[in-house]
Formats: structure tokens, sequence, C-alpha cells
């Protein structure tokens, strides 16, 4: 009977292949954009612990200086002598060529078991480790990169080594980094000995932290890998509704067969069962498709993904993906719940369908207005939701679920809105064809309603992102602009040779500005203080968004601090407020700066300040104010004449150039993503019109027959479709400009600590209506043109009676 | 492979550690110094450490009793451990430091260990005034007369104070020991009368203790030959105020070398060779997924020895780096006393 | 002559195979008369309507409407005679579901430019519809559908009405009704009317019979 009842069951997917078609492609679909933001998320994720592990950060508790400076290593010997267990670790950047790389020094004798990176074996022994040069180990494709690079030590492969990290003994790190004696932090061991004296004794000025959970950088990607994870469910949901539709449609179809297979004898049950059955073998077979499709999109965005993790936050994540077998069943696992949650209504209907009713199959299309009318009470009720966010949600998941209710209600709301509109119309039309044109496209919007919702998302969402994007741009450059005002910035190789710089630039230039920071939390956050010079060059550029009278002679005189955005929203201050700097020194703060595209909170102080308070400041940056004529030559003039490395000098126009290749591809992922939500959306299109053109025959055979062509009538078809994406995408851009506005003022905020103006596109609306149109032009022609060719006899078979 | 598992190959050099003798000590020792007989030892001066010398150590072992008269056992050990047979000061420095303490009790066994690199302070032997060290840990006094002993782990920490007016005991020829057939040797000297006052620090409380102790100086470059597998030593105390050292190496096949030193009462010093003491396993114990075996028959038929010795606490193991059993033993038979037993190299 | 069969053939094709509907068939509707067509299931009495309406092209022979013949019109042309010069009634009513019965009424009419409102209100009135005309079809019993299927044939006073089985979906009392109606008005416009027809009740009702069997007209 199981086979009897499947096949009867399994014939109408053969009947009707594109039902199958659209319900695979959607599940693919779905499951293909959702498992792939999974694995970008994942690999990001797992190249953060694995940084975290490097350091032994997320097991063991460490001890560092309360400013987050280095340290002697003598305090590492006291505690050491007073029975600390612990390990120290110098950790530093160095550019070697373009390359910048991560050096971390540790002593493998004292580190514990599985602090130190594992690979730092290789079945070399200790004595070339630590004896000068040293052995470094590091990720193969940083040993291919550095393969002719001189000066450091011999490189071996370290397999599970991220990309860019060197793992050196200490004190070859000491001699890399040029930091002799110097300590980044401690390891401390899990098992201390009982009866040793307390830290503040033996080291006063060294604080012990808790095992971090996670890594700092982690802290910094969330909000990007939030959007990325954002974008990912708002596919996952477009396919959705595809699958929604294909599998409503497939049960509505087939409820007289439901009704003779009972009343044969089949119970309700085991058909249930069955046709529960059917749906998972369908999910599993999508979901394999889609968890391939998965891989070939994060495949083809990791690149730019692992880009601008490293451009923005300095993270590093391999360019490659490297999945688990639970990411691959963790995505048919997916594939099935969503067929599951797609097909839940459909069941119940089956479920509670009586046995006796009239057999007669209920047009599909013909939704109640009943529905319509919780639609939008639901609508209505996301939209009220969604103002109550916006007055009074904190952070960025209240920022997300923002966006949510407001993309949600608005798509629920559309089939009501476009009803209305479609009422009116057919109201004031006075010919008898756009009457019924107008009252037949009423008629076909439930059936259209689900691609037409996810159409709006797909353009609302592109029209957000895009405004954001782009006022971003527009922001972003103008403040390059004024942060950017020197015209060349050089970076020397040493102390000494970073004093030679100064004396031989003196004559030669207008200014010389240092550009010196120390790291450090602020805030309770890692952070940064810059020392600034007392120059024209800040007073007359620096981007302030507030400042107080008198703020730079202030902080020239070191009595005041400068503060940027991030730092102002994070930790709530104000001028007038009091800031602590790394290691305890408070100044007020005179005023705030814009600092677009960091995650950090930074403080400016003084550059007499900086070096008062943290004397170990590397010096080796500085700003060069010189006539704009004579760059070039005196780029020239260091390199050849003082001898810097041509890397070493840059000019603003570089710089600038790099940090908007940086911008770019932060966005490179989202429009890659925007683009793919279109084309699901374009898709869910297309299926509806074409299981709606299979189902409108009978509509249009009697129009046909009172006197229209049929070109004519496929004409009406293709404008319909045109005339409702055009309407949607009318609609879309009220949505899209307040999804920006969320975007702006609410989630970057939260994200990243910055608020942008928006700015209007008027000429990408135009662009995008354009897309919207051609996707709901290109969605309608096939059934257009199936119309087309209809032979009459088909048109016919709806009058027939005696066949 | 973790860092466990990479350490000995790091501390000892590059060679495939553990196929060749326990810990590496029966590898090649290119560029290091070799002990040579008829070497004159030179006192303080030899206390302290010699870098050219692949290997040394620090080697104290007490048998204490509490106030209830319950045994209790106390180790401290130095090694130096040289990657290269030179100083360097800094980070470069090749001379790598481990440390090993423990106490035992009939009941419980407490393990410490401590590593060190050399160069940056924070280990070291100094030979006058005499000290020894590493981190926390530390051996030291005036001379080796009277020193002052402390150590701490996780759930311990013990404070001794040793006394001794006796002289050194040369072991070997003039202490210079031979360890093999084919003639590996070390340099091997101890100072076997100690007694001993202090405290020991338990987790059920503090323990004021009583006793002896029993140091060992030995430094070498290649102490075992590449066919020695490991080794079962004893130090013993008998109550008629004699000492016995005595250490059979276990060779592949079954092969044995032994060697000794005895001390009489009266403080007179034979050391005898290969044949003439006699330990055989009574009972074995599963220690750490090993058979030890913690009760030896033990005789040396010149000195009128024919002694059982038991261990207070069958499960000394010392899990460290390089594990072994380590523990204080009872003596019963032709003579009566205290002791300690050391066992290496079973696997 | 208002409708000229002259020799025509239909089949199709199914399964690889044609089956030959009719053959040689030749007949003629006047203006003002009434001829029903009868036959078995099968014979092809609606096909024989809808080459009469255009909605198809026969094989063989020709079918003339006003003396045109329709085999020679291209698509747009015989979309403009089926809305100006015939009027369709079909048994399953084939009313537009999205327009209310006022709109489905004068659709046709307003389609080929032909509205007359009086005649509409007319119509309206004697099919007992003027009280449902805001209604939707889908909220009209079966015998009010056809009600309106024939107030939409006739609004355009089309010469011609074609008529397949109107009483084959309805009861016996609700088919005399309507049928009482269609007649009455049809006899009121002068139109044509053929009528397809299984029920000899009917077909006695009208002034001639056709008789489609075995692939030809008889008598």
């Amino acid at each position: 009977m199981i086979r009897a009842t499947l096949a009867a069951l399994m014939s109408h997917w053969w009947r009707h292949p594109l039902q199958l078609v659209s319900l695979a492609v959607g599940l693919a679909l779905a499951t293909g954009l959702w498992t792939g933001v999974q694995a970008i998320n994942g690999q990001a994720r797992d190249s953060y612990d694995r940084a975290a592990r490097l350091l032994g950060q997320n097991r063991f508790a460490t001890i560092e200086a309360a400013d987050g400076q280095r340290f002697g290593q003598a305090r590492y010997v006291a505690l050491r002598r007073a029975g600390w267990q612990v390990s120290p670790v110098l950790e530093g950047a160095m550019r070697v060529g373009d390359l910048r790389l991560r050096i971390l020094g540790v002593d493998p004798v004292t580190a514990p078991p599985d602090a130190v990176p594992r690979t730092v074996t290789g079945g070399g022994s200790l004595l070339p480790f630590i004896t000068p040069p040293g052995v470094a180990f590091a990720a193969p494709q940083t040993v291919s990169a550095l393969d002719a690079a001189s000066g450091l030590p011999a490189l071996r492969v370290a397999e599970g080594l991220l990309p860019g990290v060197l793992v050196v003994d200490i004190g070859i790190a000491q001699r890399l980094l040029s930091a002799p004696g110097a300590v980044s932090r401690l390891i401390v061991a899990p098992e201390q000995p009982v009866g040793r004296a307390p830290l503040a004794d033996v080291a006063p000025g060294l604080v012990q932290r808790a095992p971090q959970a996670r890594a700092d950088i982690s802290r910094l990607t969330d909000s990007f890998h939030l959007n990325l994870t954002a974008f990912g469910l708002l596919s996952f949901a477009v396919g959705l509704f595809i699958v929604h539709a294909a599998v409503g449609l497939a049960f509505e179809q087939r409820r007289t067969l439901f009704r003779t297979l009972r009343a044969i004898g089949v119970p309700l049950v085991g058909l249930i069962a069955l046709l529960g059955a059917e749906i998972v073998v369908l999910a599993l077979g999508a979901g394999l498709a889609g968890v391939a499709l998965g891989y070939g999109i994060a495949a083809a965005l990791l690149p730019d993904v692992a880009a601008t993790l490293r451009g923005l936050y300095g993270a590093s994540v391999p360019g490659t993906l490297d999945l688990s077998a639970g990411w691959w069943l963790g995505g048919l696992a997916v594939a099935v719940l969503g067929a599951a949650a797609a097909s839940a209504q459909s069941l119940w209907r089956v479920w509670r369908m009586p046995l006796l009713a009239p057999a007669q199959p209920r047009a599909w299309a013909r939704a109640s207005a009943r529905s319509m009318v919780a639609q939008s009470a639901l609508a209505a009720g996301l939209a009220m939701a969604a103002l109550a966010l916006a007055l009074w949600g904190q952070g960025l998941v209240a920022g997300f679920a923002l966006l949510a209710a407001m993309l949600l209600g608005a798509a629920l709301a559309l089939p009501a809105v476009l009803s209305a509109l479609l009422w009116g119309a057919e109201r004031t039309a006075t010919g008898a064809l756009a009457q019924w044109f107008w009252a037949d496209t009423r008629q076909q919007l439930p059936g259209l309603s689900l691609a037409l919702m996810a159409l709006l998302l797909a353009l609302a969402a592109n029209i957000g992102v895009g405004t954001m994007v782009a006022s971003f741009r527009q922001t972003f450059t103008g403040w390059l602009d004024q942060r950017l005002a020197s015209e060349l910035y050089v970076t020397a190789a040493s102390e000494a040779q970073a004093a030679r710089l100064r004396t031989w630039l003196a004559p030669r230039t207008d200014a010389v500005l240092p550009i010196w920071s120390v790291e450090g939390p602020l805030a309770g956050a890692p952070g940064a203080v810059f020392g600034v010079a007392d120059h024209r060059t800040y007073r007359d550029n620096w981007p302030m968004l507030r400042i107080q009278p008198g703020a730079w002679d202030r902080v020239a005189q070191g009595r005041a601090a400068l503060i940027n955005e991030q730092l102002m929203r994070r930790a709530g201050l104000v001028p007038g407020d009091m800031l602590r700097l790394p290691g305890g020194h408070a100044l007020p703060v005179a005023g705030v700066y814009s600092d677009y595209g960091n995650p950090r909170g930074e403080a400016m102080i003084g550059v007499d300040l900086l070096t008062a308070l943290y004397p170990q400041v590397p010096r080796l940056r500085y700003a060069i104010r010189v006539d704009p004529a004579q760059v070039a030559a005196l780029a020239r003039a260091l390199v050849e004449d003082f001898g810097l490395p041509p890397d070493n000098v840059t000019d603003q126009a570089r710089i600038k150039a790099m940090s908007l290749g940086i911008f770019e591809q932060t966005f490179t992922v989202t429009a890659a993503l925007n683009v793919l939500t279109m084309g699901v959306a374009g898709f869910a299109m297309l299926m509806s019109l074409l299981t709606l053109s299979t189902m409108r025959l009978p509509q249009l055979a009697p129009v046909w027959a009172l006197g229209l062509t049929r070109a004519r009538l496929a004409w009406l078809e293709l404008g319909r479709a045109l005339m409702l994406a055009a309407l949607t995408m009318v609609l879309a851009l009220p949505v899209g400009l307040l999804l920006a506005w969320v975007l702006l003022a609410v989630v970057n905020v939260a994200a990243f600590g910055w608020r942008l103006p928006m700015h209007l596109f008027p000429a990408d609306w135009a662009r995008l209506a354009a897309l919207a149109l051609l996707a709901g032009g290109l969605a309608a022609a096939w059934p257009a043109l199936r119309l087309l060719r209809t032979a009459p006899a088909d048109l016919l078979k709806v009058f027939a009676h005696e066949r | 492979m973790n860092v466990k598992a990479l350490l000995p190959v790091l501390l000892l050099l590059a060679a495939p550690v553990l196929g060749q003798g326990f810990a590496g000590l029966g590898t090649e020792a290119q560029g290091f110094a070799r002990p040579a007989p008829g070497t004159v030892l030179e006192f303080p001066a030899d206390h302290g450490a010699h870098p050219a010398f692949r290997i040394e150590w620090w080697y104290l072992t007490a048998n204490l009793v509490g106030p209830d008269g319950t045994d209790y056992g106390v180790q401290w050990t130095l090694f130096r451990s040289a990657l290269a047979p030179e100083t360097r000061s800094g980070w470069s420095s090749p001379q790598i430091w481990m440390g090993h303490a423990a106490v035992t009790t009939p009941t419980r066994h407490f393990v410490a260990e401590r590593l060190a690199r050399g160069g940056i302070g924070q280990a070291g032997v100094t030979a006058a005034p005499f000290a020894a060290r590493i981190d926390d840990w530390r051996m030291a006094g005036p001379d080796l007369s009277a020193l002052r002993l402390s150590a701490s782990g996780p759930d311990f920490t013990y404070d001794l104070s040793l006394d001794t007016a006796r002289p050194l005991v040369l072991n070997g020829t003039a202490g210079y020991s031979v360890k093999s057939a084919e003639g590996q040797a070390s340099y091997y000297y101890s100072q076997p009368f100690y007694t001993v006052r202090g405290r020991l620090d338990l987790p059920q409380g503090p323990v004021p203790v009583t006793g002896r102790a029993w140091l060992d100086r030995e430094w070498s470059s290649q102490p075992l030959a590449e066919t020695q597998e490991g080794w079962d030593w004893i130090s013993l105390h008998f109550d008629n105020g004699a000492k016995l050292m005595g250490f059979r190496l276990r060779q592949q096949g079954g092969e044995t070398y032994g060697s000794g030193t005895w001390v009489g009462a009266d403080g007179t010093v034979r050391t005898f060779g290969d044949g003439e003491m006699t330990m055989t396993p009574l009972r074995e114990t599963r220690v750490a997924g090993r058979d030890i075996p913690v009760k030896w028959r033990v005789r040396l038929p010149a000195h009128g020895v024919d002694v059982t010795i038991e261990a207070v606490n069958d499960s000394a193991w010392m899990d460290t780096l390089f594990p072994y059993w380590e523990g204080p033993v009872r003596i019963t038979g032709s003579h009566g006393g205290r002791g300690y037993l050391e066992m290496t190299g079973y696997d | 002559m208002l409708l000229e069969g002259r020799d025509i053939a239909k089949g199709y094709d199914s399964g690889g195979e044609h089956v030959q509907v009719f053959s040689g068939v030749s007949f003629s509707v006047a203006s003002g008369e009434a001829v029903a067509l009868t036959g078995e299931s099968g014979s092809g009495k609606s096909t024989l309507l809808h080459l009469c309406a255009g909605l198809d092209r026969p094989d063989r022979g020709q079918v003339r409407l006003d003396g045109v013949p329709l085999g020679a019109l291209r698509d747009a042309s015989r979309a403009r005679l089926r809305r100006t010069r015939i009027g369709l009634v079909f048994q399953q009513f084939n009313l537009i579901p999205s327009l209310p019965v006022a709109a489905n009424l004068s659709f046709q009419a307003r389609l080929a430019g032909r509205e007359d409102t009086a005649w509409t209100g007319t119509l309206a009135e004697r099919l007992g519809l003027t009280p449902l005309l805001r209604r939707y079809p889908e909220q009209l019993s079966g015998g009010q559908q056809q009600r309106v299927a024939i107030g939409r044939a006739l609004a355009g006073r089309p010469g011609l009405i074609l008529a397949d089985e109107p009483t084959g979906n309805l009861d016996e009392a609700t088919g005399d009704t309507v049928m009482d109606l269609l007649l009455g008005l049809v006899a009121e416009t002068g139109a044509g009317l053929l009528m397809v027809t299984h029920s000899r009740r009917l077909a006695d009702r009208l002034d001639r019979r056709l008789r489609l069997s075995g692939g030809a007209l008889c008598r």
C-alpha cells in the first residue's frame, strides 16, 4: 500500500516538473546562502580562536602591565623567584617589504603545555631555536612569502599557524623587535604553588587578567559577522518563501488525490507520514545541492572577507576554506528544517481536511481576505515593534531586531498595500479591459505576493545598503582629505635611525610631526593613545565633531585630551569628562574627532605628555609637511640620500588609495550578497509567475473567447508583471531609505561607534528600478511567451465538457 | 605532538631521545667535556656548575620522621642540562635548568617540577657561598655543611635545615665513577651525613620533622652507555650509622652493571665495582601503567649486608617530563634503617 | 446567410493517431433562426460550435459569418469578429471571477465598444440580476451565473448567439427558466442561435435541429 500510495503522490511531481524545480532551487538557494555565510563566519571565528589559542589567552590567565605596555623581563624573573609559575610572551609587529608580520616570542621551556603553538616542533631542537639568528615557525604561505627576505630567523613551516605570524623564541623576538629585555605579558600556568607572595608585593604595577573566553579581535569583528549573518538570514527567508509557495501549490493541487487516497483506505497518519517523508527526501536532495552551493559562495567570497578583516581589524583569516563534517551536516539539517517549516502549514491543512467535504480544488491563488487581514495586523504589530525598538532599543542586537521587524513588517504589509492600490486603479478605470486588468491583477495578488515580498525585501535591502555604502564613501573620502593633511609619511627602522632622520629632515621640511602611539586599555577595551604635536596641521584640518574653546592649547600643554567618536559613544564621554589613560593618568576631554574605519577607541594627548607617561613609546613614525611641489624630490632623497627603505616612505595619495581600498573591500561581500539576494527574488518571481501561468488558462480562456487575441493577452500579462515590479520598487524606496537610516544611525553606531550623515543617491535608485523592471520583465517573459504559443485547442479545453 | 612530548627533544638535543637510554643520557656528547680518571675534584669550586659538561645534578633525598613516628621522604633536585658546552648571558644561553621536588608520606606522594632558562637569572648555582636555586626553590648555605632547603608545589611546601660536620664522600675512584664496561663515567661525590630539622606544609597541615639527608653531586656528558636503559639506585642510612650507596645499570638483554660505595659507621669509605652487590626484585607494583619493583633484596657480602628494602609508599611515582620512581624505603634484615630508592627506565 | 458551414472536417491527433471527429459537414443558420445541434457524447458538437465561433480552424472546408470566411482572417480580425458579432454561452458559465456581476454583464459589449447602458439595464432587469449587480460570480448560484453569461452574450446585440449546453449544469426547473429567458431574448434581438444540446426536449423547442452522428451531419 505504501508503495502504491507513494507512487500516486510522487506522480504529481513528474507531471509538474516546474514545481519540483522551484522547490528544489528555492531550498538549495536558501540553504546555499545561509550555509555559505555560516562557512565564512565559522572560518573567521576559527581563526580568532586559533589566534587566541596561539597565545593561550582563551585558557590561561595573563599578567600584564596596568597600562598595557611592555615591561622589563626582570619583573618576570622576580615573579618566578617568588614562586609564580608564569611564562613570558613578547609580541609585536614588524614589516618585511610589504608584509606585516606579527612576531610572537615565547619561552618554550616555561610555557604551560599547549599554551605555545604545538607546531614549534618540526623535529628541530631547542638550541638553534634560541641561538641567534634563531628559528621562526610560520604558516606555509607566510614562509613562501618571506622566501627571499633577509634579516629574519631561519623559517620553518608549521601547519596550523595563522598567516603572517612568526613564532620565535622570546630572546629572538626581543632582537627582531628591538626590544631588549622586554616582555608584553606573562602566561599564568593553571597550577600555582601554595604560599607564594601576592602579585602586588612582587611586581607592583602588574595586574592579572582572567582567561578571555573570546579573543579581543572577535569583539571588534562581531558587527561585521552579524552583518553577514543578517544577510544570510534574509536570503534564507526569501528562499523559504519560494519553498513555501511551491509546497503549498503542490499540496493544494493534490487535495483531490489526498481525499481519494483516504476514501480508499489510506490512514491519515500514513498519508501525513508519507508526505513528510517526501518533503524530507526532497529537502535532503536540495539541501545537498544547497550545501555545495554554499561552499562555492563561501569559497568565492572568503578572500574578500579575509582582506576586509585584515584591513579593517588586523585580524588574520586564511583565504581558504577548511570545513568540518559538522558544517556539511548542519547545512543539510538547515535544509530539512527549513523545508519542514515551509511545509508545516500545508501538512496541517491536510491533517485538518475533512474527509467528506467537497473535493473540488479551491483555487490556491484565491487567498481569502481573512489571511490578508491577519497579515496586515501582523505587519502593523511589527511596525509598532520596530518603532519601539527605534525609540528605546540599545545596542547592535536591538539594531538588527529593528531591521528585521521593519523589513518583515514592510513585506507583510505589501499585499494589502498593493491590493488597495489596485482596487483604487480598478475603481478609476474606464475601459472594460482596463477594469478587467486591474481586477484580475488584484485577483492574482495572493499567488504573487510571496514573490513580490521577496522582491521588496531584496530591493529595500539594496537601496538601504547601497545608500549606506555610498553615504559612507562620500563621508569617508572627505574625511580622509582632512585627516591626511601631511604630504609625506615616513617610518624609521630603529630609534637611532629615527633620531638621525629628525636631524636630517629638519632643514629640508616645514615641519616633522611625530606619529607616536602606545596601545592600552581605554574605557575597558583595547585602545590606543597618540601624541600630537602643537602644529597648525592639526588645528586647521583635524576633523573635529565637537571641540571646546582653547582645546588645542590645552592638549599641547598636556592638560587635556581629545578622543575619537568611538570612544565618546562607547564610554559615554563628553567634553569636560575625565578620561583615564592606560596606566591611570586622568585628563579632561576637550574635544571629539571623527575616526571612520577604526574599530578601536583612541585618544590624542600632547606629544610631550605621551613621552613623559610612556617613555618607551616607539618614536619611529613621522608625518612631514613640505611644499607639495617638493614631495617627489624629498621622497627620492629620503630613499637615495638618507637610505630609508622605499617601503618606509609613503606619500599622501598612496595612503588615501590604500585606505579607500580597504574601505571598498569591506563592502565587496555585502554587495555580492546583495546581488545574490536580488537573484533569489528574481527567481521567486519567475517561479511564481510560471506556476500561476499554468493555472491562468481558465481565467484567460473566456476573455480570449470573448474577443481578445493571445498576443494581446500575453502583452497584458507582461505588463502586469512589470507594473507589479514597478509598484513594488516604488514601495521599496521608503522602506530602503528607512533601512539605510537604521543602518547609519543605529547599527553603525552600535557596531563601529561612528555615525555617518545620510546622503541620497537618486541615480542609484533609477538604476535599481531598471533592474527591478528587468527582473520582473524577464520573469514574466517566459510565461507570456508560453501563453502566446498556447494552441487554441488547449484554451478550448477550458470549455470542453465532453471528453 | 604536544609540548610535553616535544620538550625532551628541545631540552636534550636533537637526537631521537627516548630510544637511547633514559632521558637521552646515553646519547653521543659531541663537543662536551668528558670526565677523565685522575682528575682531582676541587672544593668549593666543584660545588658549582660545570657548563662544559652536558648533564649535572644537585640531588638531595631526606628520610624524615614526624612527631607521631610517621615516615616521610623529601626530595629536592636541580638538574642542569646543556644544549651546548658554553655559557652565554641572556635568552641565548644554552643552559637549561630543571627542578624536581617531592614529599612522600605513607599514603600520599606530592610532586612539583620547575623549568628555567639559564642566562636570565631564573635559576643557577654558585659555589661560594653555596646556593642552588630555581624559581623560589633554594638549597643554600654558607657552604655544604649547613644548608637551608626549601621548595613549593601546588599542594605542599617544605623548609628544612641540614647540618653536618662530616667530610664529603668521593664515589668511584676519587670521584670518578664508571658507569659501564665500555667506560662511560661521571664525576660523583656525596654528602650522606646530614641531620635534618624543619617543617613540611601538607594539605593536612604543618608537620615538624627530623631525620637524615643525603646529597649527591654528579656531572657528566654521557653517563650511560647507549645500550643501557635505566638504573636502580639506592642510598641507605643504616641504624648503626653506616651508609650504602649502590646502583645497577640495566642493559638491553638483561645484563646489569653495578657499582657502589660503603661508608662505615666510623667514616671509612670503600668503593666497590661490578658484581659485588646484588639487587633482586621481590615484589612489583603497578604504577602509572608500569610494573615497578618496590621491594628488593640487597646483598653486599663483603660488608655482611643482606637486607630487604621496601617502599614506604609504593606510589612514589615522579610524574615529571622524564618520569621515574623515587621514594623512601624501610630497611629490614641484617641491618635496619631508612633509605631512598630510585628507579628509571621502566617503560 | 448569417452562418454557413461548407464541407467542414476536423480531427485531432491523439497518441500518434489521427482521430477524425467529423467531415463533410455543411449547414447554415439564418438570422432570427434558432437551431439545435445534437449528437452523442464525443460526436463533436462542441468542436463544431468552437469552429463557428472562430476559436479554432477547421482542417478542411469553410465557416462563413455574414459571408466572411473565418479561415481567411488573421487572429486579430477573428478576435474582433468574436467580440462584435458573436455572443457565447458556455456550460461552465465562464464568468470572469475578478469582476462583479455588473462588469461581467457589460464586459463583452464594452470590449466591443458597443455598450448600451439602457439595454444592459433592461437585460439585468429581465434576467432578474438587478439585485445581484454588485456581487461576484463565486457568490452566485449556477442558475444566476448562467443568467449573467446570457446577459453578457446579448449585451452587445450580436448577430449570432452560440450556446454550448447552457443548461447542462443546472437542474431541470432552473434550466427551463434559463432556457425561456435565452430563447425569449434571442427572439427579441432577432439574432441567430446555434445551441449545442443533447436534450431532445430542448432541441424540440427550437426551430430546427442538426444532428451529428458517426462523423457526419444527418438530415
